[in-house]
């Protein structure tokens, strides 16, 4: 099992990107990523639609299979073995763009349908942590409505508490505020943030440029399919090196 | 004070403006007629025309079904005395031959209390809101069809003693096909729904050949060809049961049809839901039967209430392969000499369709109560 034998170095790494590469049909979407992301640490992935950015956070747990290269998730990698697939997504919580809650079940029951069923977490136990969960996001008094009662915003606070229900190691969230009104991504990004301040490992894909300085460890960018530039907030921000960085930058920071 | 309509002017809301119900000339009854049948001289002629239709075309038949009807009679004189009604005599007596066929009459309390908690489990399990309908519905698809065939086929040694299919008929014939149908083919189809696609070409090539193949052929061929073929799969010198090939026709029939319903079902489905599963770890079968099942059967009811009511109206084509049924125990009623008479086939008809009618109407409410309900639910 994990931790023991020649794959305990990396077991000092929660994500582990070497030389990864993914075609759509012909077309050549993730080139030769390497990419190494600690525990406890935050990265903001950025960059210009059809990057590859959100390819890349979905092989993570893997949505997308890539064809060439090894990516290493908490120390299992990623084959077409299903059970080790299972086993890395038990560990790996994703938040979506268009939340992907469950309709026909209340609020409550969303959260709790994994702990339940994946792990067999005994039905008031899982109850007991998800409104928990429920009440670190801010919302417990929605519990028993039903994700289409619910705003945007509380939708997508109610994704993460629905993620954090399987105690994740990693938290991944692919554009977490882009389909949310104005108004309703501060909500969102202060749940992220009191995340990130409790030591969460987060893989963040998001174009919130105030959040990327405040919270992120690193921020990477990337353009068609290649991480371009990787640095800490402050010089990625300040001191751009990539003449690409540069130019996305001048683009989306007026 | 309103908005000033004046262009290019600045404006500040000082105070908000009253919360108004609407006008009182578009509600009630007056209103909804003026809108929905005056609305234009066409419109009204229309209506005018389809009312004096109903008053023409209506009190006759209303009048030959009850006023001029011959209610009792102990043969079949009256009837033919009295041409310009039904003979609903003839069916009272005849009633008990519709129902149960020539099923021996010392057993019929047999099929009465396989109706009664047929019936019972239906209800327990189709009600919303009644408790442990899950329960109810394990017990329906599971307990009821064993409990079922040992009471009305009977059990040697335990005073049940075996009711030849021969003898089996009319309504509870009629049922037994449609539920059996209903209870086996629903499963299958949405088993055959899930092949279809499947990421294994071997599962998805299989369902795609029996769906389209089924489905590319009539009914009544396919009834032939389990009457004729179902013997060359089972070992040799293993004759089944006259009475299950028709059934088996019957359940594949409608899975093939089901099939399709529940794959529309399914691509209609965000491909979000199923991406939000995997990614908290369900696997397959989780993630199928937790979250996409529950969202595509539910989207599909119309279209698969639909498909129970064309089965079991198709349960009367199982005539053609010796089955009696309700029909056909009707037309064996006719043959009786003693009630010979104009008004006999008419009344025979009216009283077949009325009660197909009645059981098709009944899931067609059932069907629309459950899509008002899960508007109500959702939308909030």
């Amino acid at each position: 099992m994990r931790g023991v034998g020649p794959m305990a170095a990396d077991e000092m790494n929660a994500i582990e990107f070497v030389d990864v590469h993914k075609w759509y049909g012909s077309f050549h979407v993730l080139r030769a990523i390497n990419l190494t992301v600690a525990r406890g640490e935050r990265i903001v992935v950025c960059g210009p639609s059809g990057s590859g950015k959100s390819t890349l956070i979905r092989c993570v747990n893997r949505l997308e299979e890539h064809q060439r290269g090894t990516i290493r998730v908490d120390g299992v990698e990623l084959t077409n073995d299903l059970r080790r697939i299972d086993e890395v997504r038990r560990e790996v919580g994703m938040v979506f763009q268009q939340f992907n809650l469950f309709p026909h079940l209340t609020i409550l029951e969303n959260c709790t349908l994994a702990p339940i069923w994946v792990r067999k977490t005994p039905k008031r136990e899982a109850e007991e942590l998800a409104m928990k969960l429920l009440t670190r996001v801010k919302i417990p008094e929605q519990a028993h409505k039903y994700p289409g009662q619910l705003s945007g915003g509380q939708q997508q606070r109610v994704a993460i508490a629905r993620a954090l229900c399987m105690n994740p190691k990693i938290m991944l969230f692919d554009e977490p505020t882009s389909a949310l009104d104005p108004e309703m991504v501060r909500e969102v990004l202060d749940a992220m943030t009191a995340l990130a301040q409790d030591g969460m490992t987060m893989v963040v894909v998001t174009h919130e440029m105030g959040f990327a300085r405040k919270v992120a460890d690193r921020v990477a960018f990337m353009d068609e399919g290649e991480i371009v530039e990787i640095n800490a907030p402050a010089e990625f921000f300040g001191a751009p090196q990539h003449e690409r960085t540069k130019l996305f930058l001048s683009q989306i920071l007026r | 004070m309103p908005t000033p309509a004046t262009a290019g002017a600045a404006y500040v809301r000082r105070a908000s403006g009253p919360i108004l119900p609407p006008p009182l000339l578009s509600r009630g009854a007056i209103a909804w007629a003026r809108a929905n049948l005056f609305s234009s001289p066409l419109s009204s002629a229309i209506t005018l025309a389809l009312v004096a239709f109903g008053l023409w075309a209506l009190p006759p038949l209303i009048a030959w079904a009850t006023t001029r009807a011959v209610w009792s009679a102990p043969d079949g004189a009256l009837c033919r005395a009295h041409q310009d009604g039904a003979c609903w005599a003839f069916i009272a007596h005849k009633l008990d031959y519709l129902r149960y066929g020539s099923y021996p009459i010392a057993e019929r309390w047999r099929v009465n209390a396989v109706e009664i908690v047929g019936a019972a489990l239906i209800g327990w399990m189709l009600w919303p809101g009644v408790p442990r309908r899950g329960l109810g519905a394990v017990l329906f698809f599971v307990s009821f069809p064993i409990f079922a065939f040992a009471l009305l086929h009977g059990v040697e040694g335990v005073g049940l003693p075996v009711v030849d299919t021969l003898l089996w008929g009319g309504v509870f014939v009629s049922l037994a096909t449609a539920l059996v149908g209903i209870v086996f083919s629903l499963p299958l189809g949405v088993l055959l729904a899930l092949g279809r696609r499947s990421g294994l070409p071997i599962v998805r090539a299989m369902s795609v050949v029996f769906i389209e193949f089924v489905r590319g052929v009539p009914f009544i061929t396919v009834l032939y060809m389990a009457n004729n073929m179902l013997p060359l799969f089972l070992p040799p010198g293993w004759v089944p049961d006259r009475f299950i090939p028709p059934l088996v026709g019957t359940a594949l029939f409608s899975a093939a049809y089901l099939a399709e319903e529940v794959r529309g079902g399914l691509q209609s489905l965000d491909k979000g839901q199923s991406e939000g599963a995997m990614a908290l770890g369900l696997g397959y079968w989780r993630m199928t039967g937790l979250v996409v099942l529950p969202q595509a059967l539910t989207r599909v009811i119309p279209g698969i209430v639909n498909i129970f009511i064309g089965l079991f109206k198709d349960t009367t084509l199982v005539a053609i392969v010796a089955m009696v049924d309700f029909l056909a125990a009707m037309d064996n009623a006719f043959k009786d000499t003693t009630w010979g008479g104009p008004t006999i086939l008419p009344t025979g008809y009216f009283f077949a369709a009325l009660f197909y009618f009645v059981f098709c109407y009944g899931m067609s409410r059932y069907s629309a109560a459950m899509e008002r309900r899960r508007a109500v639910g959702r939308a909030g």
